[in-house]
């Protein structure tokens, strides 16, 4: 037990975060099996996977790298369609599930990152508020794009195309991605320990990126860029890979997400899902993993929780969220709240104190 | 002619987006915020005008007053409840409660107004300018538009340049401590550049409904992101800048939808914002903010 | 590593917060929630039946959450005050969004859902029927059009057949069909402008469809333009069928972009003959609309509010007191109406009653519903169905004149 005490403080940091996921893990996973639980939270399960891995990756852009990135969901999007479209060419070659969820996360994920790689070049270019425009520019354009995109496969092959179906040219087949229609008849392959294992790979390269030396330079960069020049670091080529690592990530997540329901639209991709991802980084602390993912967490189900106000509940999301984020950020209230631990802390102290001197006794340490 | 017609519907769909942007670079220079609720204030100041005109039967002069008053004073009671307590709180922070004030905003109006959309009556009731045989229509709602987008622009600049209250503005987007060692009262000052902030966003919103007179709770996202866009593209925190980028987005908007393809229109228009803004990092008219160590 | 520290001194305490907020509501959710809008727990088992309705009452898409909420509502009403069967709705909201359709089917299930009276639009849709599919829940969308909510490859669509689902509503392509086929028949146009929305689902699908369609029709198709949801200028668009000399423009759009179409082209001084179909409907409803602008547009709709006959008469009042408003329902309220109302017919032509499992429910109404010999009458004209899951019933021609829906001349 000693060692632990030895581990340096972040090394324990992330044994609890990784801690924390198991035990939540095990936990949801032996009340779904014995189906005590209700549907509600059962259904929510894999969307949470996904979201607190959107988290986590968007937290090594926004909190570790220190930049406003606002097209998240373009990458989610990136990796969504193109595991829908491998998964479904892969019906018969593997007909394995969860092999097939495997690889089409993989892929779904290495062109996203493709695709993060492609953004990032132009946008490390800029900084601040402009960079961030950027970013959101780019999610639109992904957006376009997608709502225009026609694919299919039949034998001889895939066939893509950005008019209509028609010109996909195909012989039979089965049309996979149908421009604004998204992709219908998808076999729902994700499940909860596919979701889990996602996290804990999410977890695992960006806890390990950030204690790296990698990480060092990255968040050398952010906290004062222009030393960071001066010691030598290219700036360009770190961020960029907090960027792409980034991307790819969230498209696995996306893959994950997409293939949890029967059909997707690119319109579900948008800004406001960019915005949601960057809510749960940001109430859960900048560059604090187990707080990003314990906000997409929270942020995920009270929306469902409240439905029993019926009309009024998006107007209590948002109370919610004006609340949380002003008692978290205001010193005030919080100096208040810490003054308030502080006398309960006292005066258990006296207390304990007292009882020790009743007894006659030297304290405990 | 085509050209000249796409042009004039350019610069006046520019010219709403002028007016959204200025509000925006007014609120991110000086208090260095991105208000994300801004959108939202254009269209709570368009449903004020709406009841007031409909409901109560106002005449449309008192109308638009009456939605910039309640816009200012929407905007100051939002200041002080939300954005206030989080002064010294990291700038994402505020982002995030500017957020869920939209989405505050987006909810109430729903629930007060109802999910149908209304349909406004545009505040200009005059006939449209033809020119060359019909072939080119000027409405009458885009001169005012681009007009009052001009006066905003000349006001707002005499005003931080030539008043005390200006300029006190401009010392605080400059150096906030500084400003204060001077004796300026920086509370006082940001709260009054909400007002003002809000104040233009009511016109936004009269304008934008007046030149497509549908009114929902949703109205005012899409025009608000494009026009911070705009803003970012001006270069944020100029005020000729602002009016620049609104007037520029939406000539690019009509140009890209004319004459290359209205399906892949959205990803053309924010194509070239991209292009523009590797070419001058900054904005058009933005200053080139050399970091010093 | 100080500023490490007062970050999670200060992280601490709002970590602890939301914890024990997530706890507690994960705990409050772990335990059976009854997420009802209406008075009572839910009791399955008891004397009435459970109905579920899903539907966007917020975000964009709210006017037709709305609609069919309060539609669907009306019909229960009557079908308790009727006395025969009783039922029990719970709506719930989806935002127009798959993930959180798919979130309140699972809190209706929770609540004990016999029945689902949805969902209201195509997207999430899709999603959902795919889950009824699978727990065997039977489904009456009123408004979702697309024939990938019912699947089925002989109607080429590129999943398969639903069995438990069923439309109210015409199916997207059969409107775009539909629509080619009437403006060629009645010769409407000879040179037709496109307007659709290319982010959506319904438009695209209808637009797909006529144009396959047109492609054996006397008229030709002059201009296609597009536009993306929220855009509110159309004045290139508008400006495109303009100078292709269009003589009518073919909107498979909904109203709201639609008024603003009509608003556009009467600014640029250009009146071609406008055709839309079911999504036009509301286009009178719209508050403040100058209705001369909609003078000569016509539509394919089931279901007119202003109809003289007393069904509809008595639906627009109840239903305007039901949405505590002025305005005249739409087709989607109607559709909803009717969806309650065939369901009702259904049970009670079956001798369904509300103890019996869901499955069982769900097949014998199957059972019933693709009965040859089963007919619903309601608002929105006389329904049928087959094993497909469309619906077969007349569409009606409408032209706006005065303010008011005419039955275009009969072919």
């Amino acid at each position: 037990m000693s060692k632990l005490k030895n581990l340096s403080a972040t090394t324990r940091s992330n044994l609890i975060t990784y801690a924390m996921v198991i035990v939540l893990f095990v936990v949801m996973q032996s009340l779904a099996a014995t189906k005590a639980i209700s549907s509600s939270t059962a259904g929510l399960l894999v969307p949470i996977t996904a979201y607190i891995s959107l988290a986590i990756s968007l937290n090594l852009v926004v909190g570790i790298s220190g930049e406003l990135s606002l097209g998240h969901a373009g990458f989610m999007s990136m990796g969504a369609f193109t595991g829908v479209i491998v998964a479904s060419m892969l019906a018969e070659a593997i007909p394995v599930g969860w092999v097939r969820l495997l690889v089409s996360m993989i892929v779904g994920g290495m062109f996203a990152g493709l695709a993060g790689f492609v953004v990032g070049v132009p946008v490390m270019r800029l900084h601040g508020d402009y960079l961030a425009i950027v970013t959101l520019a780019f999610g639109e354009i992904i957006k376009n794009l997608l709502n225009n995109l026609y694919a299919g496969f039949d034998a001889s092959g895939l066939h893509l195309s950005m008019t209509n179906a028609q010109a996909l040219g195909m012989d039979g087949g089965k049309i996979v991605i149908n421009g604004p229609q998204g992709a219908v008849g998808i076999t729902k392959l994700s499940n909860f320990t596919m979701g889990f294992l996602l996290v804990l790979f999410t977890l695992f390269v960006v806890l390990n990126l950030v204690n790296s030396r990698t990480g060092r330079a990255i968040m050398a960069v952010r906290d004062n860029r222009i030393a960071a020049e001066s010691v030598g670091i290219n700036t360009t080529k770190y961020r960029l890979i907090a960027f792409v690592v980034s991307a790819a990530l969230a498209g696995m997540a996306g893959a994950l997400y997409a293939q949890n329901f029967s059909s997707i639209v690119p319109k579900k991709f948008d800004f406001n899902t960019s915005i949601l991802i960057l809510v749960f980084v940001v109430l859960g602390g900048m560059g604090n993993i187990r707080g990003g993912i314990i906000a997409a967490i929270v942020l995920t189900i009270l929306p469902e929780k409240l439905r029993f106000i019926g009309d009024f509940r998006m107007l209590m999301y948002a109370i919610v969220l004006i609340a949380v984020m002003l008692v978290t950020n205001n010193r005030t209230i919080q100096s208040k709240i810490a003054d308030l631990r502080e006398r309960l802390r006292r005066r258990g102290d006296d207390q304990a104190a007292l009882a020790v001197d009743a007894e006659g006794g030297v304290a405990d340490e | 002619m085509g050209f000249l017609t796409n042009l004039i519907n350019g610069i006046s769909l520019g010219s709403v987006y002028a007016i959204i942007a200025l509000g925006y670079t007014m609120v991110y220079g000086i208090a260095k915020m991105l208000n994300f609720a801004h959108g939202d204030v254009i269209m709570v100041g368009g449903y004020i005008c709406f009841v007031c005109m409909n409901n109560l039967g106002l005449p449309v002069a008192v109308s638009v007053l009456l939605s910039i008053v309640g816009c200012t004073c929407l905007g100051m009671v939002v200041e002080r409840a939300a954005y206030k307590p989080l002064r010294e709180a990291p700038s994402l922070a505020v982002l995030i409660t500017a957020i869920g004030v939209s989405y505050f905003l987006q909810n109430s109006a729903l629930l007060i107004w109802g999910a149908d959309p209304k349909v406004f009556k545009s505040v200009v009731d005059l006939p449209s300018l033809k020119f060359f045989d019909g072939q080119l229509v000027v409405g009458p709602i885009n001169i005012v538009t681009a007009l009052t987008c001009v006066l905003i622009m000349v006001c707002l600049t005499l005003f931080t340049s030539r008043t005390k209250m200006g300029k006190a503005m401009r010392a605080c987007s400059e150096d906030k401590g500084a400003a204060q060692l001077m004796g300026i009262n920086v509370n006082t000052t940001i709260s009054m550049v909400f007002a003002i902030g809000s104040g233009l966003a009511a016109i936004a919103g009269v304008l934008l409904c007046s030149t497509y007179p549908t009114l929902m709770p949703t109205t005012g996202s899409l025009p608000g992101i494009k026009a911070f866009t705009a803003a970012v593209i001006g270069g944020i925190g100029s005020i000729p800048g602002a009016a620049l980028g609104g007037v520029l987005l939406g000539i690019i908007e009509i140009f890209a939808k004319a004459y290359i393809g209205t399906q892949l229109a959205d990803a053309i228009v924010f194509g070239v914002l991209i292009v523009m803004l590797l070419i001058r990092p900054a904005g058009l008219l933005g200053k080139e903010i050399h970091e010093k160590v | 590593m100080k500023i490490e520290n007062a970050v999670s001194r200060r992280n601490f305490l709002k970590l602890s917060g939301v914890v024990a907020a997530g706890l507690g509501l994960t705990a409050c959710g772990g335990s059976g929630d009854s997420g009802s809008s209406s008075d009572g727990a839910a009791a399955a088992g008891g004397d009435a039946f459970l109905i579920g309705g899903i539907g966007p009452v917020t975000g964009a898409a709210a006017i037709y959450g709305s609609a069919t909420k309060f539609g669907a509502q009306v019909a229960v009403d009557e079908v308790n005050a009727a006395g025969t069967i009783k039922m029990e709705l719970n709506w719930q909201d989806d935002e127009h969004d798959a993930e959180k359709s798919v979130n309140a089917y699972n809190t209706l299930k929770d609540w004990g859902m016999q029945i689902l009276v949805g969902t209201t639009t195509t997207t999430p849709c899709v999603a959902v029927s795919t889950e009824t599919n699978a727990d065997r829940i039977f489904e009456l969308t009123p408004s979702a059009s697309s024939v990938n909510v019912i699947g089925g490859e002989d109607i080429g669509a590129d999943n398969p057949r639903k069995d438990n689902v069923f439309q109210m509503c015409f199916t997207d392509p059969n409107q775009g069909t539909a629509s080619a086929q009437y403006i060629d028949e009645q010769k409407l146009g000879t040179k037709v402008a496109i307007i659709y929305n290319n982010a959506d689902a319904y438009s695209t699908g209808i637009y797909q469809k006529f144009v396959d369609e047109a492609a054996s029709k006397s008229f030709e198709v002059v201009s296609t333009t597009t536009f993306t949801d929220d855009q509110t200028d159309f004045s290139v668009q508008v400006k495109d069928a303009k100078d292709n000399k269009a003589d009518l423009i073919f909107l498979p759009i909904y109203y709201t972009p639609a008024s603003l179409i009509l608003a556009e082209a009467k600014k640029q001084d250009f009146a071609p003959k406008f055709f839309g179909v079911d999504g036009m409907d509301g286009i009178l409803t719209l508050e403040g609309f100058d209705t001369s602008l909609a003078e000569g547009v016509m539509l394919l709709t089931p279901f007119v509010a202003t109809a003289e006959d007393e069904a509809t008469q008595s639906f627009d009042e109840a239903y305007k007191a039901a949405a505590g408003s002025e305005e005249n329902p739409n087709q989607f309220a109607a559709d909803a109406y009717d969806c309650v109302k065939a369901i009702a017919q259904a049970i009670e032509t079956a001798g369904i009653t509300p103890d019996m499992a869901t499955e069982e429910i769900c097949d014998a109404l199957i059972a019933q519903f693709t009965d040859s010999s089963f007919k619903y009458s309601g608002l929105t004209g006389e329904s049928s169905w087959s094993t497909t899951g469309e619906v077969t019933k007349t569409p009606k021609g409408m032209v706006i004149q005065n303010g008011v829906y005419m039955p275009l001349d009969a072919e």
